[in-house]
């Protein structure tokens, strides 16, 4: 039990097939409740997808896990429901700084990129993150969550996927037209699939420690190489919410686990880090070892791997639970469309062409952190230390320091869905990016560009003034296209203007998952249908 | 000109959306070349590359400055 947080325990309902023969149908099952599950059955459930929602246990994560939920995952988390409550109960943090030995050789500070509703990071204990989007689940009511609920053996068929399902009160049969496996890092059903999952092992230990400071410290993210304390390794120390501070410690491959994690041994490593007058209580203590790898295909015929059952990458730079929302951002309008008979199967490959994409580039960026962090050689250790020790001088040094990279969306500019550009655009939102948020005034109320888009096709125009809008006929169209028109008085600041490369007449084709399908300069009708039937296989 | 300590690493026709990228790509590489080497092996490499760009650099008066540079402090 911890001291600052009460693990809620969630009511087991017994299921009325439990025990019989009467088969469970339902139109996608997404398994595992963790936060990519739940973010993958919300996003179908506002998409007017039935979901019936099955975990294994009947409480949120437990520990220390996830703790640093990024500017991108953020804004998707807002559009699911649950922005604000992760934001409002986060701790949200700019400065880190870097010590190398008894030297900090440099800090940085991610001030908050200016017009965007959502920071660059925000801090959180993944059980928070849990109950919040717990909460979301039950307020849709066509999401049925089934806790204590194992599925035991899959049966992958060409018209459904049949689980055998376990409950305290005996098995079930469920036949899913669409199974979202969302079972985690050792994922069962990846297993009893016989899929594989390539990738290897890092050979080092790190030990993770909660406590709760009785004194003020500031809310810094504080990373140490070879710190006095801890000589020959790294050390971690990150502020959640409730005054929990995180700290993690290298403690190389042939550390004991189980003596590591005796609080005779782990607290006198923390005085040591933070000074032996500082007053802490311990919450938590455990010992991890991490891999970074993925599954070749995300898809599997009706079977759709998504988050840390698909890949798992280092902790360095927070990419675990931040990439896993991304998948489900992915997917579900894809899903669902496909669910509906409007876009061919094909439309899910193309979710795994994008997100294995994404998850090679942030297996790139964790693993070069790891290799910066834990150097596997003399003479790169040699190098690390070099630019450490260059660091405090020399600014090219300092952007050499890699202590993990904050994570950052996927661009998906190789994306077969995007529309190539036929004209000349200046700016970061080419086909296949996230969109980039900006303040925008609709009807006179201050608003986020962001919140304005997503969950469908939007045309995003950018006109002198609102009158005029030849493309309201797209609402109508098999897929609907909703056109939202940008004036200068919608765009007080001229903002969005800039960050689009916009004039009079600019056209974006957004994807329901807010990311660039198209722009043009001044698209006809047709141009446009093109492009949705592109970005959906229909073309 | 003399010696450039700012971030400096690129590649001709790529354009990164993050400012650490070629930095990090080029440390990957550096990294990638050393692989497997034994530590006198990772020496003898370390010292042909700096010849090899002390050479394509070539005005003395930038070695110079870097020689002074990784001097210090070592
Ligand atoms: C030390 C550490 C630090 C981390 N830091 C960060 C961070 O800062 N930022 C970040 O984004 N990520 C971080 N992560 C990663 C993050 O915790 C994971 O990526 C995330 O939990 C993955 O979510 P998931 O929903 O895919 O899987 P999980 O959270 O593992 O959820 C899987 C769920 O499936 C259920 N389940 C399993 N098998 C079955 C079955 N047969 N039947 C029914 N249910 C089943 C399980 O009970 C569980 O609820 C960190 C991880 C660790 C270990």
């Amino acid at each position: 039990m911890l001291k600052t947080y009460h693990y809620p325990k969630f009511k087991y309902e017994r299921p009325a097939e439990a025990g019989t023969n009467r088969l469970k149908h339902a139109r996608a099952v997404v398994v595992g409740a963790g936060p990519v599950g739940m973010a993958a059955a919300i996003d179908l459930a506002q998409q007017g997808v039935p979901v019936l929602l099955l975990d294994d246990d009947d409480t949120v994560s437990i520990g220390s896990r996830g703790v640093c939920y990024a500017k991108r995952a953020l804004e998707i988390l807002d559009r699911l429901g649950v922005g604000d409550a992760v934001v409002d109960k986060g701790v949200s943090w700019n400065v880190g700084r870097s010590f190398f030995r008894d030297r900090e050789v440099y800090n940085f500070n991610l001030v908050p990129e200016a017009d965007q509703k959502r920071p660059g990071m925000v801090n959180l204990q993944q059980y928070y993150l849990e109950e919040f989007l717990v909460a979301r689940c039950r307020e849709l009511p066509n999401i049925e969550m089934r806790w204590k609920n194992r599925v035991i053996s899959v049966n992958p068929g060409d018209e459904d996927v049949r689980l055998k399902v376990e409950t305290p009160d005996g098995y079930y049969v469920a036949a899913a037209d669409w199974l979202v496996v969302a079972d985690g890092a050792k994922s069962p059903i990846r297993k009893m699939l016989n899929l594989e999952i390539d990738g290897k092992i890092f050979m080092d230990r790190f030990l993770i420690a909660d406590v709760v400071m009785k004194a003020d410290f500031p809310a810094e993210r504080w990373f140490w190489f070879d710190p006095p304390f801890h000589p020959n390794q790294s050390a971690l120390l990150h502020k959640q919410a409730d005054n929990v501070w995180r700290i993690d410690f290298q403690l190389g491959w042939t550390a004991d686990p189980e003596e590591e994690k005796k609080p005779e041994k782990v607290i006198p490593r923390i005085q040591a880090m933070l000074g032996d007058e500082r007053e802490f209580e311990l919450e938590w203590v455990s010992v991890y070892t991490f891999q970074c790898r993925r599954m070749a295909a995300f898809r599997h015929g009706r079977v759709l791997f998504v988050g840390d059952a698909a890949h798992q990458v280092s902790p360095f730079g927070a990419r675990g639970a931040n990439s896993g929302i991304q998948d489900t951002d992915n997917l579900a309008w894809k899903l669902k469309l496909v669910m509906d008979g409007r876009a061919p199967e094909s439309l899910l490959d193309s979710y795994s062409a994008e997100r294995t994409c994404a998850a090679d580039e942030n297996l790139l960026n964790s693993t070069r952190s790891t290799d910066f962090i834990t150097p596997k050689s003399r003479a790169s250790r040699t190098f690390r230390n070099a630019v450490l020790g260059m660091a405090g001088k020399h600014a090219f040094a300092r952007v050499l320091v890699n202590s993990g990279r904050l994570s950052v969306p996927a661009c998906l500019a190789e994306s077969p869905l995007n529309t190539p550009d036929a004209e000349a655009f200046a700016g970061r939102m080419a086909p296949g990016m996230p969109m980039d948020d900006a303040p925008i005034s609709i009807g006179g109320r201050p608003g986020w560009l962001l919140d304005r888009v997503g969950g469908q096709f939007t045309l995003l125009r950018f006109a002198d003034d609102a009158a005029g809008d030849t493309y309201a006929e797209l609402a109508d169209d098999p897929i609907p296209v909703r056109t939202l028109t940008l004036t200068p008085a919608a765009d007080p600041k001229g903002v969005a203007a800039h960050r689009y490369d916009a004039r009079p007449g600019t056209a974006y084709l957004i994807r329901p998952d807010q990311h660039v399908a198209a722009r043009w300069r001044a698209p006809t009708v047709a141009a446009v249908r093109a492009a949705v039937a592109r970005a959906t296989c229909n073309a | 000109m003399p010696l450039n300590l700012a971030p400096n690493f690129h590649a001709a026709g790529k354009r990164y959306l993050n400012a650490y990228s070629p930095g990090d790509d080029f440390y990957e590489m550096l990294l990638d070349a050393h692989r497997d080497l034994s530590d006198e092996q990772s020496e003898l490499m370390n010292a042909r590359l700096i010849l090899l760009l002390a050479n394509h650099i070539g005005d003395l008066d930038v070695l110079r400055e870097a020689l002074a540079a990784a001097r210090e402090d070592v």
